[in-house]
C-alpha cells in the first residue's frame, strides 16, 4: 500500500541532467524541480517540458508501460520512463537522462528506431499450414486447437513492447553497429515466437541463421536484463534457437539422410534486403 | 503541391489512425484491391488499443455453449440503455465471432480452455463469459498481430506524422494535410476515400486512462468538415483507475480484476455493490460501478487515497499472476503493493467515449462523401454506456468494414486533386502555431482545459456546473486563436504538437457540455444531479452535433435508428429485466 512508499525518499526537490541536442553536438542540461511521491522519471521530463524547457523532445505515449515508446537511459541504463520512480534512484545524486545510442539521434531524448521496423517487415509472417487437421488442429467452426502450454510458451515472446532496449544494449548492435548482419534479440524473439507456434507453416531456419545472423549473438544476456516485460530473451528464445541451427546445419546424421525435422513446413521466399541502420 | 515544395502522396484509401480499427481498415482496403496508406500520429504498434486489458467479446460458445449472437446484441442493448444503434450492435454481435477466429488465423494467440479453443471469461454486463483474452495484455496481442498483417499487406505506413486538417473539394473530403513529427517538413494527401480510426479524447480530463495521443483529433477534424456526431456527452469513466500514486492517478486497473472475482470494499470494509447492484455485484455495468465507487468515497468510506479497496488477495497467488501479470507488476512497481497479499485503490478513471462521428453502420461512411469513421472515432454502436469487451469487438468489425466501404468508394471515383486555396489556408495555421503574434501557452491552455472538463463536466453533473464549464469554454474560443507554440523549432515539436491538439480537444469539450446539458435525464455513462431518473423520451433519442466552429454548434435530439426484425429481441429483454 501507499504507506509501504520509503519515507527515507520522501517528495522533494531533485535534480535531473538530460542530454540536449541533436547529431551535430549536445551536452546534458540540468534542471531542477520539485517532486511528488511516487513520480516517475516520465512525469519529471514532462514537467521540466512543460515549464522549463518547452522544446525538450521526448517520445511517449501511454505511460502505463505498455507501449514501450519512452526508453531511454536513465542513469546509464535503459529504461522506460514512465516505469522508473525517481525515488528508487540514488537521492543524493542528479539523475542524468540520456537517448537510446544503438539508433541515430533525431533530437534530445528522441531516436530514429525506423531501423527496427524494417527488420520487422523482413521477417515472414505467421502462416498457418496448409493442411490442418480436422478435429486435431482446427476444428468444425475453423478455430484453432492448441494447448494452454504451448500458448503460454509463446506468450513470453508476444508479451514484448517493443521498447527497443534489448536492441539499445545488444553488443553486437551497439558497439560493433553490425545492424546489417543481424537482426537483434527483439526479433530473435520476435521468430522465435513464430517458430513455436504450433500451426506455422513456415521454415525459418536460414532466416534465423542467415540474414537474421544469430550466430553473431554471444550469450552475453545484457538484453535479458534490460527487458522491462522480464522476458527471459536468451535462455528461451536465442539459445534454442541457436541450438537448433547447429543440429539442422551440422548433425552428419542428418545430413546423410537429406531430410529435416522440419519437413511440412515451407521455405519462406528468399529475402534479399538487409536493413541498414 | 510539389510546385510549392511539399511532399505528396496520393491514395485511394487513406487511414488516419494505427489503432486497432485503423489497421483493421488498412488490411480490408488493401485486400479489396485499393493502393492504402495509413498515417499515425506515434510509432507503428504504440496506438492506444496496446492499453486494452481485460478481452474481446465474441460469443463463440466455447466456454458458455448456451452462448449467441443475440444474447450478446441483448447485452450490448442493456448496457447501452437502448440508445445503441440497433443495426450497429447486431452487427458487431454477428460478426465479432468471425473476427476472433481470423485474428488466430493471422497469428494472434489467446488463452486455451481445456478443450483446446480459445478460452473466454466473464466480464460486467456480459451474460456469459464471452471474452476471448490472453492474459491481461489482449490489446497487445491484437495490435502486434495486425501490425503484422498491415506491414504485409502493402499498406503504406507514415508514422509520426500528423494531420491537421482534412481537405474537401466542393462537398467531399479529398484529402488531408499536417506535418511530419521528426522534422516538421509539411506534408499532404489525396485520397478517394478517408478513414477516421482516430480513437477517443481522453485527454479532455487530467484523470484518464488514455495515452497522449487521444485528443479527439477525428472529431474534430470530423465536425469541421461537415460530419455529424452523435450522443458525445455519454462519456465513460472507467471505475478502476489507480488512485496514488499522483503520477499514475488514473492509471487503468483492468476489469478483467473483477472478472476474475476481485472484490469491492468501502473503507469500513463492506461490500457495497450490495447495496448498487445486488444480482451483478463487481460484474454490474461500468456505469454502475464507478457511481457506486463515486458515491462511497463522498460519502466519506473512501480508502485514505480517495477511491475503494480491490481486492483480489483471497485468490491462489499464482493464479493471479498468470491472469493478471501485468496488474501484478504495475501496482508492485508503481505504487509498491503486492496484490497477492494485499488490496488495491482504485478510483473512476475517464477512459472511452461512447459518442463519435455518426456512420452508416454497414459502410463507416459519414454525412459526407469520401469520408469514412470506424473505432472509437465513430458513434451508436454503444449508446450510453460501453460494455468491457465491446471494444476490441467493434474495431475489428467495423475497421474491417470501414476499409471495405471506403476501398468500394475509391474504386467507384475517378482521381481527386487537392484544392490549392484550402492547402495554403491549412499551411497558413500550422505556419500560426509557430511563427504568428499570438501568445497563449498550449500546455497551459491544455491544463485549463482539463480542470474545465473535470470540475463540471465529469462523472456527475448538473445545469450549474455544465453552464458554468460552457462560459469557460467560450472563454477559451476567444483565445485559441492566439495558440503559439513557446518554440518554433521544427523537429519533434511538443508545442507545435499540443497547438492543434488543445484546439481539436475545445471543440470536443464542447460537444460533451453541450450534449451533457441538452439530455435532462440521468443514463448509462450520463448522470445528473439535477435529472436523476429516465426521461421516456430521452430514451427514444439520440443528441446529433454538427456545426461549422464551436460557437455555431447545433445539438438535434434525433430518434434512434431501430431496426424492425431486433424488436422482439429487445422487448424480450427488457421484460426479463422488469422481472427481475
Amino acid at each position: 500500500m501507499s504507506e509501504t512508499i520509503d519515507l527515507a525518499h520522501a517528495p522533494g526537490p531533485r535534480k535531473l541532467q538530460i542530454w540536449r541536442g541533436d547529431l551535430t553536438s549536445g551536452e546534458l542540461v540540468e534542471y531542477e524541480l520539485e517532486t511528488e511521491p511516487g513520480m516517475v522519471v516520465l512525469d519529471a521530463v514532462l514537467e521540466i517540458q512543460r515549464s522549463q524547457a518547452p522544446d525538450l523532445a521526448v517520445r511517449w505515449n501511454c505511460k502505463a508501460a505498455k507501449c514501450g515508446s519512452c526508453s531511454a537511459e536513465v542513469n546509464g541504463r535503459p529504461r522506460l520512463m514512465c516505469k522508473t520512480r525517481l525515488d528508487h534512484l540514488p537521492a543524493d545524486e542528479p539523475i542524468t537522462v540520456e537517448p537510446m545510442r544503438a539508433f541515430p539521434l533525431i533530437r534530445d531524448l528522441v531516436t530514429d528506431v525506423s531501423w527496427n521496423y524494417r527488420v520487422n517487415k523482413q521477417i515472414t509472417p505467421f502462416t498457418p499450414r496448409e493442411s490442418l487437421k480436422p478435429g486435431v488442429e482446427v476444428n468444425e467452426k475453423g478455430e484453432f486447437l492448441i494447448d494452454q502450454a504451448d500458448t503460454d510458451r509463446m506468450s513470453e515472446f508476444r508479451k514484448c513492447i517493443e521498447c527497443f532496449m534489448c536492441q539499445d544494449v545488444c553488443h553486437i548492435l551497439r558497439d560493433h553497429r553490425l545492424h546489417d548482419r543481424y537482426y537483434g534479440p527483439r526479433f530473435m524473439m520476435r521468430m522465435a515466437s513464430l517458430d513455436m507456434h504450433p500451426l506455422d507453416g513456415v521454415d525459418r531456419l536460414d532466416q534465423i541463421a542467415d540474414e537474421g545472423g544469430i550466430g553473431l549473438c554471444n550469450i552475453t544476456k545484457c538484453c535479458t536484463e534490460v527487458c522491462p516485460e522480464g522476458i527471459h530473451i536468451t535462455d528461451n528464445a536465442i539459445i534454442p534457437m541457436k541450438e537448433r541451427v547447429v543440429d539442422q546445419r551440422h548433425d552428419p546424421l542428418l545430413k546423410l539422410l537429406h531430410r529435416t525435422p522440419n519437413k511440412g513446413r515451407r521455405k519462406p521466399p528468399p529475402r534479399t534486403e538487409t536493413p541498414t541502420l | 503541391m510539389s510546385e510549392q515544395g511539399i511532399e505528396h502522396h496520393d491514395y485511394d484509401v487513406l487511414i488516419l489512425g494505427s489503432g486497432g480499427s485503423g489497421l483493421r481498415a488498412a488490411i480490408a482496403a488493401a485486400e479489396a484491391g485499393a493502393r492504402t496508406g495509413l498515417v499515425c500520429k506515434s510509432l507503428l504498434g504504440k496506438a492506444h488499443t496496446v492499453m486494452a486489458e481485460g478481452g474481446l467479446a465474441a460469443s463463440l460458445g466455447n466456454v458458455a455453449p448456451e452462448d449467441g449472437w443475440s444474447t450478446h446484441f441483448q447485452d450490448t442493448m442493456f448496457g447501452g440503455k437502448y440508445l445503441n444503434n440497433w443495426r450497429m450492435a447486431e452487427l458487431h454481435a454477428k460478426e465479432a465471432p468471425d473476427r476472433a477466429r481470423e485474428l488466430e488465423h493471422w497469428g494472434a494467440v489467446f488463452d486455451r480452455t481445456p478443450e483446446r479453443t480459445m478460452s473466454q471469461r466473464a466480464f460486467g454486463g456480459h451474460t456469459y463469459k464471452r471474452l476471448v483474452h490472453i492474459g491481461d495484455r489482449t490489446g497487445l496481442e491484437m495490435i502486434r498481430t495486425l501490425h503484422d498483417r498491415t506491414v504485409h499487406s502493402n499498406v503504406e505506413v507514415f508514422m509520426e506524422t500528423t494531420v491537421t486538417r482534412l481537405i474537401k473539394d466542393g462537398d467531399r473530403v479529398v484529402g488531408c494535410f499536417g506535418y511530419r513529427r521528426q522534422t516538421g517538413e509539411l506534408i499532404s494527401f489525396s485520397a478517394k476515400a478517408l478513414v477516421l480510426a482516430t480513437g477517443g479524447s481522453g485527454r479532455i480530463y487530467k484523470i484518464t486512462s488514455n495515452s497522449q495521443d487521444c485528443t479527439g483529433d477525428g472529431y474534430a477534424l470530423a465536425y469541421e468538415a461537415g460530419a455529424q456526431l452523435v450522443d458525445m456527452e455519454f462519456v465513460q469513466f472507467h471505475p478502476t483507475g489507480m488512485v496514488y500514486p499522483p503520477g499514475v492517478a488514473g492509471l487503468l486497473v483492468t476489469e478483467a480484476v473483477r472478472g476474475e472475482g476481485g472484490i469491492l470494499r468501502n473503507a469500513n470494509g463492506e461490500r457495497f455493490m450490495e447495496r448498487y447492484d445486488p444480482k451483478r455485484m463487481e460484474l454490474s455495468t461500468r456505469d454502475v460501478v464507478a457511481r457506486s465507487i463515486y458515491t462511497e468515497v463522498k460519502e466519506g468510506r473512501g480508502t485514505p487515497h480517495g477511491g475503494a479497496y480491490l481486492d483480489v488477495s483471497h485468490l491462489d497467488s499464482d493464479y493471479v499472476k498468470r491472469k493478471l501479470p501485468s496488474m501484478y507488476d504495475q501496482f508492485l512497481e508503481l505504487a509498491g503493493v503486492d496484490i497477492t497479499k494485499e488490496p488495491m485503490q482504485v478510483g473512476p478513471t475517464c477512459h472511452y467515449f461512447m459518442g463519435g462521428v455518426k456512420v452508416d453502420p454497414d459502410t463507416g461512411v459519414s454525412r459526407v462523401p469520401g469520408l469514412f469513421a470506424t473505432g472509437e472515432a465513430s458513434g451508436g454502436m454503444n449508446g450510453a454506456n460501453r460494455l468491457g469487451g465491446n471494444s476490441l469487438g467493434d474495431l475489428l468489425v467495423f475497421g474491417r468494414r470501414a476499409g471495405e466501404g471506403a476501398a468500394a468508394t475509391a474504386n467507384a471515383s475517378g482521381p481527386v486533386t487537392l484544392p490549392p486555396e484550402a492547402v495554403a489556408d491549412a499551411q497558413a495555421e500550422i505556419e500560426g502555431f509557430l511563427h504568428g503574434s499570438g501568445n497563449e501557452n498550449p500546455f497551459h491552455m491544455h491544463r485549463e482545459l482539463q480542470k474545465i472538463m473535470g470540475d463540471g463536466v465529469g462523472i456527475f453533473r448538473d445545469e450549474e456546473g455544465l453552464s458554468e464549464a460552457i462560459g469557460k469554454l467560450e472563454e477559451l474560443d476567444a483565445r485559441v486563436a492566439n495558440l503559439r507554440a513557446p518554440s518554433d523549432r521544427l523537429d519533434y515539436n511538443p508545442g507545435l504538437q499540443l497547438c492543434r491538439e488543445v484546439k481539436n480537444m475545445l471543440t470536443v469539450s464542447h460537444m460533451i457540455a453541450r450534449g451533457a446539458l441538452l439530455r435532462e435525464e440521468s443514463r448509462g455513462a450520463h448522470s445528473r444531479l439535477d435529472h436523476t431518473g429516465y426521461s421516456d423520451y430521452w430514451g427514444e433519442h439520440n443528441i446529433i452535433v454538427e456545426g461549422t466552429s464551436t460557437q455555431e454548434m447545433s445539438l438535434t435530439p434525433t430518434p434512434v435508428v431501430k431496426r424492425d426484425e431486433l424488436e422482439a429481441l429487445v422487448e424480450a429483454r427488457k421484460e426479463a429485466e422488469k422481472a427481475s
